[in-house]
């Protein structure tokens, strides 16, 4: 990142016990919220309590939460990626392209994770590989990725998607329950296991932590590194199936200004922009904070500009607050 | 063998190149005219990549310009519909856009947020307090004064005054940055920021004010851009931050800080602006100019690397490598 070092932390004299540092942590102020905008959206619309409506819900958050697992792990890292959006868009052209090639649901569904992966391997080469800074490098393929996707489809659009292709985006796994929700479910264990309970994912705080000094401890730093782009760009893939799927359509500006909103995200879940530290249960609860949010204001008629003045000032703020609090 | 290392002339040289490409198949494009126009055409990018530079140099990026530059731009075009006679209102717009650009840089340095938050959120404050304002409504061509249409127009000794505001910028930064102790701080905090402190600089302060520069060039140039399209809405120049970030990365300003010149930065921005004024003429569809420019940006941020990276003793590899 671009930031100075932080100053050297002062070490208390006393830890705190186990309880005390549960009840203090991010986490319980993101249930808290959580439950506080579930309660606020109760009484603020009569269509709030429903569970087809809570359903509906849902589609807000689940695409851009299961970047944010991958882009979480990245932040930690001490890296970013703010191309996300951009891999969507070209991933969704390229979907196009097979389908107007006679390619069936499971072709346009391979091409599509292919997509994503050769994107996110692209963003890992340039920073892993030839170690360059990856505020720059992304800033560089956001610009060129949806760029392609503008070249190929200029002002037209790609409809007519075949049948069956609707699942991944609006299909239904049980009851009120989609198959964009199981598969948030299911991304979210496997990033908890991931981050959490595997050598991967303490390698992962430590290169976030101090990377020379994970190099010397015999993590492969680089080789991290690629991993963590690839898998966001995989992510990305499979958000942009399910966006797809969704909207049935492919335009060049889909899915515009996602970044920010996975970014918020990621950093309203705890985990630190300057890398070392947060976990996958605080984005998972960010996500369904900012999903319920959004459709909060949506159910109240508040245009989609003013959420994202709101989105734009909860991550400052959400920021801001804990420095403050601690006089800095 | 200097020459070849001076970044500023290798960057001067691929332009002339370009340039003289393209009038090989289209020998109007070098006409003095149309190199004019192209030159006035790139203004904008070049005030704010100014701009961007100081900011890169202290270690910040400043993702909200763009963002900036609209919403001084309509608050201009408004301005100027209540009747605010013009002096007025460029006056205003520039000392709008540097407190937009005093909050970016109060938040960094009273708050230490790290400058791509605090930027990319203020980014969608301000492109939506215009939509608060206006409510998505768009200002006009007839809702325009001729007066204030007509100023980035006049020609003034052959350059039109947009040029000329360029031109003085570039005068005004070079000296600031090369001959005054403020100049010589932002090198220095960018540079080495623990030194910078041992010597003196107020590191924070220091960035805060490179984002009030920022901030008032897009200011000034929100004037400039609604005056000269003769129309403001919610969405103009969105996405421009990214061809400004593009051409400090391109005209050599280490996104790590420290290093950079007002020269690469406008070289950058002249780069950019004859490939997007060239596409055209050679037929090329604009839908290729974000292609272009972002891998514009990969190119150039690989060919800093590779050139700034020191020959030296390497103990470990991987790491130094980076």
């Amino acid at each position: 990142m671009i930031q100075a070092a932080s100053p050297p932390r002062a070490i208390p004299d006393r830890l705190q016990s186990r309880a005390t540092r549960a009840l203090r942590s991010w986490e319980t102020i993101l249930l808290v919220v959580a439950i506080a905008v579930f309660t606020v959206n109760s009484f603020a619309s009569p269509y709030f309590l429903n569970a087809w409506n809570l359903s509906d819900a849902t589609f807000n958050f689940t695409e851009k939460a299961m970047i944010a697992f991958a882009m979480a792990m990245l932040i930690i890292a001490g890296e970013i990626d703010l191309s996300v959006a951009s891999i969507i868009a070209l991933t969704s052209t390229a979907m196009g392209l097979a389908m107007q090639a006679g390619a069936g649901v499971p072709v346009l569904v391979l091409v599509g994770l292919v997509t994503g992966l050769v994107c996110g391997a692209f963003n890992g080469f340039l920073v892993a590989g030839m170690g360059l800074p990856s505020i720059v490098v992304t800033i560089g393929t956001l610009s060129l990725f949806r760029g392609l996707s503008y070249i190929v489809l200029g002002d037209k659009a790609f409809t007519k998607y075949p049948p069956g292709f609707d699942f991944f985006g609006q299909g239904y796994v049980w009851w009120v329950f989609s198959f964009e929700l199981a598969l948030f479910a299911a991304a979210a264990l496997a990033f908890f296991v991931l981050l959490h309970r595997t050598n991967f994912g303490r390698a992962v705080y430590a290169i976030g932590n101090n990377p020379t000094a994970a190099q010397f401890s015999g993590i492969r730093v680089a080789r991290v590194r690629f991993i963590l782009f690839v898998l966001t760009g995989l992510m990305s893939g499979i958000a942009a199936i399910c966006l797809t799927s969704r909207l049935g359509s492919t335009r060049p500006s889909i899915a515009t200004g996602f970044e920010l909103e996975v970014i918020t995200m990621v950093v309203l879940g705890g985990v630190s922009i300057l890398g070392g530290s947060g976990s996958i249960a605080g984005v998972v609860l960010a996500a369904l904070i900012m999903g319920m949010v959004t459709f909060g204001f949506g159910l109240l008629n508040v245009p989609g500009i003013v959420m994202s003045i709101f989105l734009g000032l909860l991550l400052i703020v959400v920021i801001a607050v804990p420095r403050l609090l601690r006089g800095k | 063998m200097t020459l070849l290392k001076n970044r500023e002339a290798v960057l001067a040289f691929a332009i002339l190149l370009l340039v003289a490409l393209v009038a090989t198949r289209f020998p109007a494009f070098v006409r003095p005219a149309n190199l004019v126009n192209v030159f006035n055409d790139t203004s904008p990018l070049i005030l704010l990549a100014i701009g961007q530079m100081i900011v890169i140099l202290t270690k910040c990026i400043d993702l909200s310009v763009a963002a900036n530059l609209a919403l001084c731009g309509m608050i201009a075009a408004l301005m100027n519909g209540a009747g605010v006679p013009l002096p007025l209102i460029l006056a205003l717009a520039i000392t709008l856009g540097a407190a937009l650009g005093a909050i970016n840089g109060l938040l960094v340095w009273k708050l230490g947020i790290p400058s791509i938050v605090v930027t990319l959120g203020t980014m969608t404050i301000f492109r939506g307090t215009i939509f608060l304002l206006t409510n998505g409504a768009w200002v006009n061509s007839h809702q325009m004064t001729d007066g204030f249409k007509a100023l980035p127009r006049a020609v003034f000794a052959g350059l039109p005054v947009m040029s000329w505001v360029a031109l003085a910028a570039i005068a005004l930064f070079t000296v600031l940055l090369t001959r005054t102790p403020l100049g010589r701080s932002f090198y220095a905090v960018g540079g080495n920021p623990h030194a910078a402190v041992y010597t003196g600089i107020n590191v924070g302060r220091t960035q805060c004010t490179a984002f009030i520069i920022s901030g008032a060039l897009a200011g000034l140039t929100g004037y400039l851009w609604v005056a000269r399209y003769a129309v403001a809405y919610v969405d103009i120049a969105d996405g421009f931050e990214l061809s400004v970030v593009a051409a400090c990365v391109i005209g050599g300003v280490a996104i790590a800080g420290g290093a950079g010149s007002v020269a690469g930065a406008v070289l950058g921005a002249l780069f950019l602006g004859v490939i997007n004024n060239a596409l055209p003429v050679v037929g090329i569809s604009p839908f290729w100019q974000m292609a272009i420019s972002g891998s514009a940006i990969v190119l150039a941020v690989a060919f800093n690397a590779a050139q700034n990276r020191q020959p030296g003793r390497i103990i470990l590899k991987s790491v130094e490598a980076r």
